[in-house]
């Protein structure tokens, strides 16, 4: 398993990366904004708080930049990331551990969703290469430049304004309580509709596009030759020979694509005032409320990185290439 | 530490690109249909942008009595809350998402040549190195970072904003671009510019750039598309200056005045459609690069009354031909034994 | 100076009736305009049994005619005129040109199979030798059981010198000179009556090709298929088949029997490519090679396609294409060359 350890290596190190830019932003910058929100919540801030976010932020000029840096990975290796001023007194932790599984359930299946739709439309597409199908590209690609969050603006207008079918805010009903029973898992399933639809219709075109482009490029293997020439049914040559291995590409694209989905779907989430970790990197924004930015980095650059590896290891399934021995 | 070699999705894959061929009919690029239409586009912004302020039949920021209109001959995308001309603001925001766009493109796109060259040439230690910079910051999601390093930095203009957005930009093409080089490192003509001592400096600009221009312009016109995505997203939630007109900025106030809400949607429906047809411009300019490239994806010219193409099934049009006859007259005695001899003695088997 | 080898059925493929029979057979790629004629009016007779080679340098078309005749020419490949027939053991002869996709589905390594040229990306890379082998028969031999598929596998296997139990590894595990034999063993699946290859050795070494070679030879004599040979090493062609047809622009320019051919070629084209490759056997011929490089598909010369290149070019060469006419009294041997035509009634 050569290949999966040396991606978790350079998984390690990309973490390891996010993480030290973490700490250098603050640093680097001139001013100290921070400091003044200090400043602002004197009296409320315990001095332990304040002193976290000294760590955090580099306000303690006495220490040497190492130190800091040490600090630093102490404080993260504690989940301390520092208070929330938004959501005064919260600690920056806990507003992840809330809003956490809402982007991760909505981002996550609405991704696999329009992988696989736009894979499937794409092989037949590349398949049947001026059929039909010719005609969709140019509204695909329509569709890819269009920014998510203006998608999901006309989303909002259409069917939850104009025809008022969908709520156009929230992740549920704010008269239920949030708990694993059918009301609000049906509440939540229903809010999501919107949301959902929206990133899956952006996502989709890039998946159609890439993968139709494959799918032409591997038709004129040789091995695809030889499955017509063996004359295998028509199902089997396109899945089998052509779509198996055009899809590689796409699979180890997955990864490369995952960070600009992810930033796309945290714009629907603001817009749908939907209660994920884009909705709150919204707020943060909007209050400068630094340690929470901060923090939302931090989470979805370790998310991402998490689904980079789920996709090498669907990957080391997909091609025996990867699965030398030793 | 090297990411798997396999080609990004969409992309071109590394070894079909023939550089020589791409010196041979620079032309024909421009005549693919994309490419054209994706200029002309392209060219009507870039007109806006240049022209747009002396277009503008009134003041974008000026307000007026004209309060939430709906598209009219006076007002032909409309007004906002306070009576702000949208058609204005619109061809007024125009340069600043181009300014923008271009910006980043040229610093991402020139710091995409220096890695990834540096990376593919070089080989060994440095191309490690540069590799694993390179793919840790392809992994790194650029949005979140472009929203935290600006919301940090007091000063917010267009050509701040367009610095840090090339700083996130720049992986892709590096990566693609260490994929190329390392190709043409090993060409024929490389090698033997190495043998007779050229400077590494020469190779570099004689040798490789030349056959990087495909490659390094569709970096750049994709690096395009995405400052030209993220900036309309920073303004979009406050981070980039307000007080500049852009297409962002448009939708900021349609949203932050709840224009959903009141049913404008004249407010924000132009903004968004200018972004995606400049975006689909950019892409078609791309697609026609790709093809330029890699010439399996061209989509296949429908003449009319055409046979249709088919992997693996190539198709029969026998044409009325004018001479088959005749041409079995000159062979007059070999003619009747292999057409008519033959298919009867299949009857009877050897 | 010896014959060469070739196996004792000579005298009966002489006379055994056809199998595959291609007559005026033309190729286009593109359409409409700029389109560019890569098959002129190819007659040629594939007899039951024998081994045909077809030679000529790259560009010939002889790859071109290989795939036409089982309708896999790649896009923009199209066959605009002439008839392929196929006569199958004890029935009524069929026109390929003329099957739908689902005939042709059928008809398809069943009747005809390929040995393509580079084996290297013949073969599915995710898939094991196990699951490309048993594929084709799942599809043409729906009454077997997967058990029978798999014994099936093991035999074709065996039959081409491969331990069986290579059958559960990928091609990349698999050194350039198995995955070859690995195609000739799919190849021979069905039993099919023809075998077409394509290049088969080319990309192997010297050895290695010899020895797949020998083995086919073998495998011919055992299971009676015929062979279209096809390769541009004419030494080869000379050694391993029994009946020879040049190609050049498009056009065959000699047909004869191998020996006939390596003893007096009537083509300057053939005496040119003889001259080209050291032969295995024989005494030893001065290596000269053929000045030049082959036509432009897009800009023919006008004439004799080859009159550009030919040393003993004369009045008619570039103005009147010779056609294919038999040479003597050999019914069995025909040129296209204005140099063995008494008639001189070729047409432009």
């Amino acid at each position: 398993m050569k290949f999966v350890l040396q991606r978790l290596a350079f998984y390690l190190l990309t973490a390891w990366a996010a993480i030290t830019i973490n700490f250098l932003i603050p640093r680097l910058m001139p001013g100290d904004p921070v400091q003044s929100l200090i400043a602002r919540y004197q009296g409320q801030l315990s001095s332990k708080s304040i002193a976290s976010l000294e760590t955090l932020f580099g306000l303690d000029q006495d220490r040497s930049l190492w130190q800091q840096y040490l600090d630093y990975w102490a404080n993260l290796a504690r989940g301390d990331l520092g208070l929330s001023f938004t959501f005064f007194p919260t600690p920056v932790s806990e507003v992840m551990a809330q809003s956490l599984p809402w982007t991760l359930a909505l981002v996550g299946t609405t991704t696999l969703i329009s992988f696989l739709i736009g894979t499937g439309i794409g092989i037949f597409a590349g398949w049947r290469r001026g059929s039909w199908l010719d005609g969709l590209l140019p509204v695909t690609t329509f569709i890819s430049a269009i920014p998510y969050f203006w998608l999901g603006l006309i989303a909002i207008s259409l069917f939850a304004v104009q025809w008022p079918i969908f709520p156009a805010a929230g992740g549920y009903d704010t008269s239920l309580v949030p708990g694993l029973d059918a009301a609000f898992l049906s509440s939540a399933l229903y809010h999501a509709v919107l949301p959902g639809v929206t990133i899956v219709l952006s996502a989709m075109a890039g998946w159609i596009l890439g993968m139709r482009n494959m799918m032409v490029t591997v038709s004129s293997e040789d091995y695809v030759m030889v499955a017509q020439a063996k004359g295998l049914p028509e199902r089997r040559v396109m899945f089998s020979y052509a779509a198996r291995n055009a899809i590689l590409p796409n699979v180890s694209g997955f990864a490369l694509s995952l960070g600009f989905i992810v930033g796309g779907t945290l714009l629907v989430e603001m817009v749908f005032s939907y209660p994920g970790i884009g909705y709150v990197l919204f707020q943060g924004v909007n209050a400068k409320d630094y340690p929470l930015m901060q923090g939302v980095f931090l989470i979805i650059t370790l998310a991402v990185l998490a689904a980079n590896l789920l996709a090498d290891l669907l990957y080391v399934l997909l091609d025996p290439r990867t699965r030398k021995e030793g | 530490m090297t990411v798997q070699a396999t080609d990004p999705a969409g992309g071109v894959p590394a070894e079909t690109a023939a550089p020589p061929a791409a010196r041979r009919d620079r032309l024909r690029f421009l005549r693919n249909g994309k490419t054209a239409t994706g200029l002309a586009i392209l060219g009507l912004f870039v007109l806006l942008a240049v022209a747009g302020q002396w277009l503008a039949p009134h003041d974008p920021s000026a307000m007026s009595d004209d309060v939430l209109q709906p598209p009219s001959l006076e007002h032909p995308f409309g007004t906002t809350q306070t009576g702000q001309d949208i058609f204005s603001q619109v061809l007024v925001g125009t340069r600043g998402v181009l300014v923008v766009g271009f910006i980043a493109g040229f610093f991402a796109t020139l710091l995409s040549v220096l890695i990834g060259v540096s990376a593919g040439f070089l080989g060994g230690i440095a191309d490690e190195l540069l590799s694993a910079f390179t793919n840790i910051f392809l992994v790194i999601p650029g949005l979140p970072l472009i929203i935290i390093i600006a919301s940090f930095l007091p000063d917010s203009g267009d050509v701040v904003i367009a610095v840090v957005i090339s700083l996130t930009a720049w992986a892709w093409g590096a990566r693609v671009l260490r994929a190329q080089t390392l190709s043409l490192r090993g060409r024929d003509y490389v090698q033997a510019a190495r043998a007779t001592g050229e400077s590494t400096w020469r190779i570099i600009v004689f040798e490789i750039l030349p056959n990087l221009t495909a490659v390094i312009a569709s970096g750049f016109v994709g690096t395009v598309i995405f400052a030209v995505l993220s900036e309309i997203t920073l303004a979009f939630i406050g981070v980039a200056d307000i007080s500049h007109w852009n297409w962002g900025t448009i939708l900021f106030w349609a949203q932050s005045n709840q224009a959903l809400g009141q049913g404008a949607w004249w407010w924000f429906v132009p903004a968004g459609l200018c972004i995606a047809l400049l975006g689909t411009a950019l892409s078609l300019i791309n697609f026609g690069i790709d093809e330029f490239v890699n010439p399996r994806l061209r989509t296949a010219a429908r003449v009319r009354g055409a046979i249709r193409m088919r992997v693996g099934f190539t198709p029969v049009a026998r044409a009325p031909r004018p001479v088959p006859k005749g041409a079995g007259a000159s062979e007059g005695s070999k003619a009747p034994e292999d057409s008519e001899g033959s298919e009867r003695t299949e009857g009877t088997p050897a | 100076m010896s014959t060469p080898e070739t196996t004792p059925v000579t005298t009966d493929v002489a006379t055994a009736p056809p199998v595959l029979e291609i007559s005026s057979l033309c190729v286009d790629y593109g359409v409409g305009q700029g389109a560019v004629r890569a098959l002129h009016d190819v007659d040629l007779t594939l007899r039951r049994g024998e081994v045909l080679g077809l030679a000529g340098e790259s560009g010939s078309g002889k790859s071109t005619l290989a795939y036409a005749v089982t309708r896999l020419l790649s896009p923009p490949g199209v066959i605009t005129g002439g008839d392929v027939r196929y006569h199958p053991r004890g029935g009524e002869p069929v026109d390929v040109l003329a099957m739908t996709p689902q005939e042709l589905r059928a008809f398809r390594w069943q009747e005809i199979s390929i040995v393509f040229q580079g084996a290297m990306n013949s073969l599915n890379p995710v898939h094991t030798v196990r699951t490309q082998l048993t594929d084709v028969l799942k599809a043409h031999r729906p009454g077997m059981s997967r058990t029978e598929r798999v014994e099936r596998a093991r035999e074709l296997l065996s039959l081409v010198g491969i331990s069986p139990d290579r059958l559960s590894a990928y091609p990349h595990q698999l050194s350039g000179g198995m995955r070859q034999r690995v195609m000739i063993a799919m190849a021979l699946a069905l039993e099919p009556e023809v075998v077409i290859m394509d290049e088969p050795t080319t990309a192997l070494d010297v050895v290695m090709q010899r020895q797949i070679l020998r083995q086919l030879v073998r495998l011919r004599e055992e299971l009676g298929f015929s062979v279209v040979f096809i390769t541009h090493d004419i030494s080869l062609l000379i050694e391993f088949s029994d009946r020879i047809a040049i190609m050049y622009g498009g056009r065959i320019v000699e047909q004869a029997g191998a020996a006939e051919i390596y003893r007096d070629p009537r083509h300057p084209y053939s005496d040119g490519l003889l001259h080209s490759f050291p032969a295995l056997r024989g005494p030893r011929r001065e290596l000269t090679g053929i000045p030049g490089s082959p036509p432009d598909l897009k800009a023919m010369p006008p004439g004799c396609a080859f009159h550009p290149r030919c040393p003993k070019a004369f009045d008619p060469c570039d103005r009147r294409v010779p056609r294919l006419a038999p040479v003597g009294t050999d019914t069995d041997r025909s040129v296209a060359c204005w140099l063995n035509d008494d008639r001189r009634s070729g047409e432009a």
